[in-house]
């Protein structure tokens, strides 16, 4: 192929966030009027890379060229302007407001009378026609925006993006939150849009997608680029190897696992929301490290919300010891010894001005209000300052007083105290969502010992992971979700990462042996 | 820990800058006039202070568990009604209540405690159950209670004149002095010593703080959120009740127009002495400064002869002052 048909051409991006390396050197080669995937695992850095090329970031070394002119975006208008566009994942229309003003919002068509700039509606109402007329999108322009349906939106921003006159359009996932119906209406957008010239840069995990609708596929690893080649040329195993491949270090405590008798049993476990997970069941032992594997939207965290009564469930059964369990709420998981570390530590963890102290009881203060008033009014500042202190020393949790806020600490710090706040219950089913997610090597191998003394101890402890090694190297058995449904449970022990990628990806129902092993 | 803790002077100017400012003002109007530094003048400001820290101490509960309450000036107009009603002399000329005999003094107080817990218990569903912004939820019932408090002042054979006549034992709650010292300041400081109790030693205080701090981790950690909404919320209400009460008792009278403004008052109070308005943050003794400050500045400022209407000028540079102070407080630490 000859070079007048490269549109985008990124070479050698490197870009570094304070401690991490997110890309080096990587480069991508986009042509006119095809479909290029990217791919990697969750942490290979294609986000970063695609909002390099839409200027939302800027890199610290490399090229950009379009159409072989170099280019520096100053921000995401500029990136629109010289013609990239992106479709993030996540939507923010402006709900309120019809699609034509979503489309033409910042620069809505006016006529000037007198020093007035009068908004033109007629042309906006005709320019957004022909620009669906032209797409074949059939949305009326003056339908209110937070009417329509989730894939509706994306086409409204698919519009968008083309009335830019958008000659890359980077998709982020756009697939995740779209029926079959709909997908197959996204395709025929995408088809009709590279049949103008249009390229299109598409991020997804699900291969049999990439497979059907990309001509060339790169992949990423751990923020470097290990290839480009042609779609026709993959196979989904060839994509999973190429995107896990890397070699396992020590970075686990040892740990014999005795796995004893079943205590938390979910049965036939289904959402309020039709859109999260669907029938899940397993069962975790004491003394058993449950890891849980999938990728971004596979529904784990949800999942596990469900259990500790965060989220409403529709259906399924719930059972602690041999007896079924009703749980409502976070008392009632609490009382029955469960204990959940929340993915967003500053969300949903943290008290970020109170005391290191406080933020250790809180839970178990609440939960056993007596242990520490002894049936009186007022709480024991001994009590208190004693099991604070506890888990600062068996955590090693590095803070200047207990009085010191938490919002002062590292991050690693903050989750062992937010370890410590649950392990006070003395929980007999810990979770623990992604719990070493942006914390330091140190504080992780700190949180791996601990989960290893528990198992120990004869608890249960659950590790939602989107890090494989992590996953691989803890669990007694790997479960992985895909799209809210359980696509398999693997054996800790044997557990390849080529077997979780494929799980993760792809659910192809319990009726043809979803289970493997 | 080995290294000393060194003195950080912009830290210290941060951290209790409301003092400082209470310190700078006496100072200030000290050497203008000497005869400000008295027994008697302070005496006179912690009188006069004595209604505005019980609804300060109420509206203080709220902004620590991270919600909003504008409500509290007109409960504390209908309580101060309702007390005065139920505390007028059993001769005393155009009775509210006729041939209502004359009641203990405590009765009133409780009866408008409970009106303030009964406003509060409706402020809270509101705001946990219908999921209204509190803000909204509370300029909505601020709006009921003046209607409540209208009609009830209308009623005849009262319409609408001002109430008097009331019992001495009630009057005294508000004029009289035990040992020298007011009646009122000493159950000021009361509600203050039993607020900071509940807030610092129990089990409720810290849970209050949780939930103001970040509401979803305190409902992760077992809280039960909408208890605590409620509790606060009725606790405020008492606290409210009790403040129209004690107004009533020190003017010896009570109109619809009681407590008007008051609400914003108390949030001013509670911010300047340090509550942050993202909740989770609070002291006692900070929004007693807070509202001693207010104090100081009205009485100082007419005490050395400035024009009282210089103190809402003042009042509302503090106010601003306070805030930006606190943004930066936070926001350096993120």
């Amino acid at each position: 192929m000859d070079n007048s048909s490269i549109v985008l051409e990124m070479t050698d991006i490197s870009k570094s966030f304070p401690g991490v390396k997110a890309l080096d050197k990587v480069s991508l080669t986009v042509r006119r009027g095809t479909v290029h995937a990217l791919m990697g695992e969750n942490g290979a850095g294609k986000s970063t890379l695609m909002k390099c090329a839409f200027g939302l970031y800027h890199p610290d070394e490399g090229e950009i060229r379009i159409e072989g002119e170099t280019v520096r975006f100053q921000d995401a208008r500029d990136a629109m302007d010289k013609g990239v566009s992106m479709i993030h994942q996540e939507l923010h229309p402006i709900r309120t407001r019809n699609v034509m003003e979503n489309i033409w919002v910042g620069r809505v068509p006016y006529k000037k009378i007198g020093p007035v700039h009068w908004v033109d509606e007629k042309k906006m109402y005709e320019d957004t026609r022909a620009l669906f007329e032209d797409l074949e999108i059939h949305i009326d322009p003056r339908q209110s925006m937070g009417e329509l349906a989730a894939a509706h939106c994306q086409l409204v921003e698919i519009a968008r993006a083309v009335s830019y006159g958008a000659k890359v359009i980077i998709m982020d996932e756009p697939t995740s939150s779209l029926t079959e119906g709909e997908v197959e209406l996204l395709f025929r957008i995408i088809r009709k849009l590279t049949a103008q010239g249009v390229a299109i840069i598409y991020i997804s995990h699900k291969m049999d997608e990439i497979l059907q609708i990309s001509n060339e596929v790169t992949i990423m690893r751990d923020g470097q680029l290990v290839g480009c080649w042609p779609a026709e040329e993959l196979t989904q195993d060839l994509i999973v190897a190429r995107m896990v491949g890397r070699k396992m270090d020590n970075r686990f405590p040892p740990r014999e696992s005795h796995v004893g008798e079943p205590w938390l049993e979910v049965e036939h476990l289904t959402s309020a929301n039709p859109h999260s997970f669907q029938d899940i069941s397993f069962t975790l032992h004491k003394g058993e490290i449950l890891g849980l594997g999938g990728l971004v939207g596979a529904q784990r965290t949800e999942l596990m919300e469900s259990i500790f009564g965060l989220r409403p469930v529709a259906s399924g059964t719930v059972r602690i010891g041999g007896k079924p369990v009703k749980i409502k709420c976070p008392q009632d998981a609490i009382q029955l010894g469960m204990a959940l570390l929340t993915e967003e530590r500053r969300a949903s963890g943290i008290i970020p001005m109170l005391s290191v102290q406080d933020n250790v009881v809180l839970a178990n203060q609440t939960a056993h209000t007596r242990q520490y008033t002894g049936g009186r009014l007022f709480l024991s500042e001994k009590k208190r300052r004693d099991d604070a202190q506890q888990y600062i020393d068996s955590l090693s949790i590095k803070t200047p007083t207990q009085k010191t806020q938490i919002q002062n600490l590292s991050g690693g710090n903050q989750q062992k105290v937010l370890l410590g706040r649950w392990m006070l219950t003395e929980p007999e089913i810990l979770i623990l969502d992604e719990p070493t997610r942006g914390i330091d090597v140190g504080a992780k191998y700190e949180i791996y010992t601990l989960m290893t003394q528990m198992a120990a101890e004869g608890k249960c402890v659950i590790m939602i992971s989107s890090e494989m090694p992590e996953l691989m190297g803890m669990s007694d058995r790997i479960m992985v979700m895909c799209e809210g449904h359980l696509s398999g449970i693997l054996d800790g022990k044997t557990a390849t990462d080529e077997q979780i990628m494929m799980l993760a990806s792809t659910y192809q129902g319990a009726a043809e042996g979803g289970v493997v092993q | 820990m080995t290294t000393k803790k060194k003195f950080n002077g912009k830290q210290f100017l941060v951290d209790y800058a409301i003092y400082l400012i209470l310190l700078a003002l006496v100072v200030i109007i000290t050497v203008i006039s000497p005869k400000f530094l008295s027994f008697s003048v302070f005496k006179d400001i912690l009188m006069q202070s004595s209604v505005r820290i019980v609804v300060a101490m109420g509206c203080m509960f709220i902004i620590i568990s991270g919600s909003a309450d504008l409500s509290g000036g007109r409960m504390v107009g209908l309580s101060s009604l309702i007390a005065a009603s139920l505390a007028q002399q059993a001769t005393a000329s155009l009775k509210f209540w006729p041939g209502l005999p004359e009641l203990p003094a405590i009765v009133p107080v409780l009866v408008s405690m409970a009106v303030g817990v009964c406003f509060g218990v409706f402020n809270g569903l509101v705001v946990s159950k219908l999921k209204v912004p509190a803000f909204l939820a509370t300029l909505g019932s601020q709006m009921m209670i003046f209607g409540f408090s209208s009609l009830y002042f209308n009623k005849a054979p009262n319409n609408s004149q001002p109430l008097g006549g009331l019992a001495k034992g009630f009057r005294d709650l508000g004029g009289g002095s035990i040992a020298g010292i007011p009646i009122i300041v000493i159950i000021a400081l009361t509600v203050m010593l039993l607020v900071w109790v509940m807030l610092t030693k129990t089990c409720l205080g810290k849970e209050i703080f949780a939930v103001g701090g970040n509401l979803e981790a305190a409902r992760v950690s077992g809280i039960n959120v909408f208890k605590i909404q409620m509790i606060t919320y009725s606790i405020a209400g008492a606290c409210y009740g009790l403040a129209g009460a004690l107004e009533s008792a020190r003017t010896s009278s009570a109109t619809s127009a009681y407590g008007q403004g008051y609400e914003l008052d108390a949030i001013a109070s509670c911010i300047v002495g340090g509550c942050s308005v993202a909740g989770g943050v609070g002291t006692v003794g900070g929004v007693f400064a807070g509202v001693i400050i207010f104090n100081v500045i009205s009485y100082g400022l007419t005490f050395i002869g400035i024009s009282p209407y210089w103190q809402n000028v003042v009042k509302g540079l503090i106010i601003i002052g306070a805030v930006a102070l606190d943004v930066r407080k936070y926001a350096s630490k993120k």
